[in-house]
Order: structure tokens, then sequence, then C-alpha cells
């Protein structure tokens, strides 16, 4: 079956065929992050994939994988394109580097996982707490609901983490 | 277990080097509302290029094009041109495809599929579909994949490439002022340029005191959406030379050449290095030069930050200068190198890459289309003063490489030569 649901006014759809993107959000739904390990080199991918982007291999499991992390850069959006995010400027984009698996197998590759920033309860953040974010900034995952079924990761400032002194921001404000 | 991230050794015998030409190059008006259809904005453009090829439609035997569901058919614009091709295709893709589409010209005519190809871009990228996204795109339903984007307002190509632009100034010290100098500089050559859409010369403060669209992208970071169709006629060098213009020689093309994980390419980094590094490995060794060697520079421009990227991972600066490299009058007419003449997308207008070509195909002739006064033998006089709505052409020019860019992660590339 087919998954459906409504965010911010947009319909989201998962067709019953996206096998993957299917159990992946079926854990976002539980408000449970799980990645999918890849059953050969045993290593965590993201977004969800059929192939092991390491070693191709078709078999992989699902595991639950903690949300913290680090924010690895980011942009903040003044001129919304899409009507769900009109009214809604400043919104950030993160690229956030979970905590799991960071620098492997490279120095430089991470599970980057994108998200806004939210409230801890899932909604768009409000502009005090946009200009309090930036690259370095620690981040703890939360969801957005997106109707029965359906829920998205998102990332709000991790209040009980060590933060950067002043995470770095674009220049101008 | 073996990675998928083996440096590929992708050059080619030296024998292809100089053995193909762009012997003709057209384009249409670059317009806001053209009031016409893309199938009339190909043929024309087409037209143009064949013409100025001195050719006939008889002579054209191979026809590419690349679009994303924007445009029209070779079908219709050969068919329209009275052209019957022996090879044709219709290609999906924007930015990086005209250098692409060079490459697979040349493998076309090196199979013997066809002789001579005529490659084209055609699109109301202003008044039917706007690549930014915007328009009737802007309110797609989100399906599958884009889960993972568009639910966070992640769609149009400002926000999709921001976080490697925004991470280049975190890792180097790349400061806005710097970046700015790109649009300073190609606004100053599109003022030389009656072509251009927005001929204006603007300032660092213009373009840092434009409206944030996402940071670090303002207004004037990002190029203008145009409406227009380019042209460009591949053959090979030794039909070339008896044709009319003055030869323009291919040394080494690259197409498409990706990051690993191309489709998530965030995931591995480092994110503030593009596809140029990976490029770079293929196009100096197959074309015989390094960056050194270049006179001018053709790197595209859907915003400022793509110019200063790709100049820099191609070698024209070391690693983490390229801020330095585009804001210290380099890539300006009278310039060590200048970058984009006519003005590129921030300022002619934009055709997925095609018109840097185009443009470099001129210079290369030593006929930019300025205002400059034209002699009784037919060619241009250039006096080389660069001042507003003056000379265009570069001094002496002998070589040119054009960088295409479709994404951080996807980079295609051409080194040209003037012929003799």
């Amino acid at each position: 079956m087919p998954v459906r649901g409504e965010y911010l006014g947009m319909a989201l759809t998962i067709d019953d065929l996206d096998v993957e993107n299917l159990e992946y959000f079926r854990h976002c739904a539980e408000h449970d992050f799980h990645l999918q390990a890849c059953a050969q080199c045993g290593r965590l991918r993201y977004p969800p994939t059929t192939a092991c982007p390491w070693c191709m291999s078709l078999e992989s499991t699902w595991k639950p994988v903690e949300g913290k992390g680090t924010v690895h850069s980011y942009s903040e959006v003044h001129h919304a394109i899409q009507p769900a995010f009109r009214g809604k400027t400043p919104y950030l984009i993160l690229l956030v580097d979970l905590d799991t698996q960071k620098g492997e197998p490279t120095p430089d590759e991470a599970l980057r996982v994108a998200g806004n920033l939210t409230t801890a309860d899932g909604q768009l953040a409000p502009a005090e707490m946009v200009r309090r974010v930036g690259i370095g900034t620690r981040v703890r995952m939360v969801f957005s609901d997106a109707g029965p079924g359906l829920a998205l990761p998102q990332w709000t400032i991790d209040e009980t983490a060590t933060q950067p002194e002043r995470p770095w921001r674009y220049p101008q404000e | 277990m073996p990675l998928p991230r083996t440096e590929v050794d992708a050059t080619t015998p030296k024998y292809l080097r100089d053995k193909y030409a762009i012997v003709g190059v057209g384009e249409t008006t670059y317009t806001r509302g053209s009031g016409r259809t893309t199938r009339a904005l190909g043929t024309w453009a087409v037209r143009n290029a064949i013409l100025d090829a001195g050719l006939k439609a008889s002579d054209i035997d191979g026809m590419l094009d690349y679009s994303g569901g924007d445009s029209t058919s070779a079908t219709f614009i050969a068919g329209d041109l009275g052209i019957r091709v022996n090879y044709f295709m219709d290609v999906v893709g924007g930015g990086s495809s005209t250098e692409a589409l060079v490459g697979i010209a040349i493998g076309l005519i090196e199979a013997g599929c066809c002789k001579t190809v005529a490659i084209f871009r055609s699109m109301n990228g202003y008044s039917q579909v706007r690549i930014g996204g915007t328009g009737a795109r802007s309110a797609a339903p989100v399906m599958g994949d884009m889960l993972h984007n568009r639910t966070y307002g992640w769609q149009s190509a400002g926000q999709n490439f921001a976080p490697t632009f925004m991470r280049h100034m975190y890792d180097y010290g790349t400061r806005p002022e710097q970046v700015a100098m790109v649009k300073v500089a190609h606004s100053h050559h599109a003022s030389n340029n009656s072509k251009a859409y927005y001929k204006r010369r603007y300032t660092i403060d213009d373009v840092l005191s434009s409206r944030f669209i996402c940071k670090p992208l303002h207004l004037l970071d990002c190029c203008v959406e145009t409406d227009n169709a380019t042209a460009i006629i591949v053959t090979s060098a030794e039909r070339a030379r008896d044709m009319k213009q003055p030869l323009v020689l291919i040394r080494g093309v690259v197409g498409r050449c990706s990051k690993p994980r191309l489709d998530m390419h965030y995931q591995h980094g480092p994110i503030s290095t593009v596809a140029g590094y990976y490029a770079k490995n293929i196009l100096w060794p197959n074309s015989g030069v390094g960056p050194e060697d270049i006179d001018v520079t053709g790197s595209y421009d859907a915003f400022t930050f793509t110019t200063m990227l790709q100049l820099e991972d191609y070698g024209f600066c070391k690693k983490g200068e390229g801020g330095e490299y585009v804001s210290s009058g380099a890539i300006q007419l009278g310039g060590r190198r200048p970058n984009n003449t006519s003005g590129g997308h921030l300022c002619e207008g934009y055709t997925h890459g095609m018109n840097m070509v185009i443009e470099n195909v001129r210079q290369l002739r030593h006929d930019a289309d300025d205002s400059c006064p034209i002699g009784p033998d037919g060619k241009r006089r250039h006096t080389f003063d660069y001042s507003e709505g003056g000379c265009r052409q570069v001094r002496d020019v002998e070589v040119s490489a054009n960088l295409g860019w479709a994404n951080p992660a996807t980079a295609s590339s051409m080194v040209m030569r003037r012929g003799w």
C-alpha cells in the first residue's frame, strides 16, 4: 500500500514499489531513526538505497541509529520557492554529520542527514532560534508528523550538549 | 572490501587532440518573453549556426540536443530545416551538457555514424519552464526520494548547492565581497556585449546589498532566467579547414565527470570540493596543456560561487584560494585570464552552458562581436579598450577552457585552441 501524508500543505506520497523508502519512513513514523546496515561490509548508509554504495551488496538490515550530530553546513532561506514555505522564512536547511560512523570509511565521509531546524516538537524554528545555529552546533533529531504512518526527521538544538562558544555563521546577518 | 572510489584513468590517446573543430555558432536573442515556441527558437539558432559555418542543410547529418522536458526534439528542428540526419538524439540534462555532447559528437564522427553534428539547447527559461523551480513546478507533488529534500524546502538549484558554497567559506575563510567580484567582472563584460540581457555594470556593494535568496546567495549572486536557443556545429578538423571561419580546434573534452555518491554527494566530503577536482585529471592530460596555458575561461556561472569553485578545483589557483583569485582582477577583461567575456549566465542569458562555449569560439576566432569598428575587409578592428560599451576581445587569445557545471557533483569541460 502506498503511504500518503501531508506536511505544510504539501501532499507526500511513497509508492508501494519504493520498499526502501517505505521502511525508512515507517520507522520515522514511530519517531525512531533507523538506517540500513550492509549485511556484507556492515556500513550504515543514508539516504536509503537498494545496494550498498561501498560494496554493492543487496542485503541489508535496518538498525536503530542515535539521532545526534553536528551541523556540517547549512543554508538560511530568505526567499521561499515552494508555496509551503512562504511565510516560514527565514528557515534553515541543515546537513548534519551523525556522530555514528563519522569519518568512515574515509576521513571526509559521514552520514550527513538533511533536515530543517525545528523546535523540540518539530515545528519550523522561529527566527530567534535560527540566528543561534551555524556550522558546529550540536543538534539532536526530532520528528515532524505528516499524517498517520509518516513523519520527517528534523533537527533541533541539543540543549544538553556542550555547544561551541560561537558556531560559524555567514558573516552578513 | 574494494571501494568503488579508485581513481579511474580516462585519459585518451593524444591523437584525438586537434582532430575535431567547432565550425559554426549561433543563437537567438536573449529575452524574457520570446513570444515563440522552443521549436521556433531552436530552428532559428541552428540555422544561424549553419549559416555562420558557411554550410547548407545537407552538410549537417547529425543532431544532438539536451533539455529537461522543456524543449523540442531534434526530430522537429532537423525536419523544419530540411536536414536529413544519419544520427540524432535528445539527451536529458541541463548544465554540463554542452561539453559532454561535444564529446559524444566526436565519438559519433570517429565511429563513422555521421560527419557533421549540430548541437542545440532551446528553452523558454523565463516565460515557460523556470529553471529555479518557481512557478508551476514549485507546487509539484512530493514523492519517493523527494521526501529527503523537497519536504525541507530544499529544492531549487541555489538551495541545493548552498551547503557546498557555505562550507567553502567555513573551510577556507572565503569572504562575500570576494565572491561578489565574479558578478562585478561578468557585468563589466556584459556591458560590452549588445546581446546581453543585463548590460549594467554592478559593484560589490550592489551585490552585497541585494536581498538574500538563500544564504550565502544574494539576488545578484544568482544568474538571470531568459528565453533563448543556442547552437554549435562540430565536425572533423580535416573538413573544417575548407570552411568559412577561422579554425577553432578541440583539444580535449570531459563529459559529466562526477564526484562519488552522485545521488547524495554530500555524504562524501570534502563538500567544498566539486567535480572539477576529478575532471581536471582528464582535461589537462588529454588536452596536453595546463591551467597556466589558458588565456580565457568560461566557468559556468549559475551562481557567482560556481565560477569560483570550478576555477579553483581545475587548478587556476591553489585549493582554497578561489576567493582571492576571482577578486584579484585576473578574471576581468584586461586581466591575466578573463572569465565569461560575454557576461555569462549572470548577465548575458541562461542557456545551460552553451553561450560560454559560443563566446570562446568567437574569442579564438579573434572576432568577439563587440562594438569595435569593422574594417573594409569585413573584420573587426579591436581596440582592446575595455571601458563601458567598448571592446570585448581578449588580446592574442590562443587557448580557452570551458568548465561546465550541473551541480557540485557533476562537471564537464573542454579545451579549445585557435587553429592555423
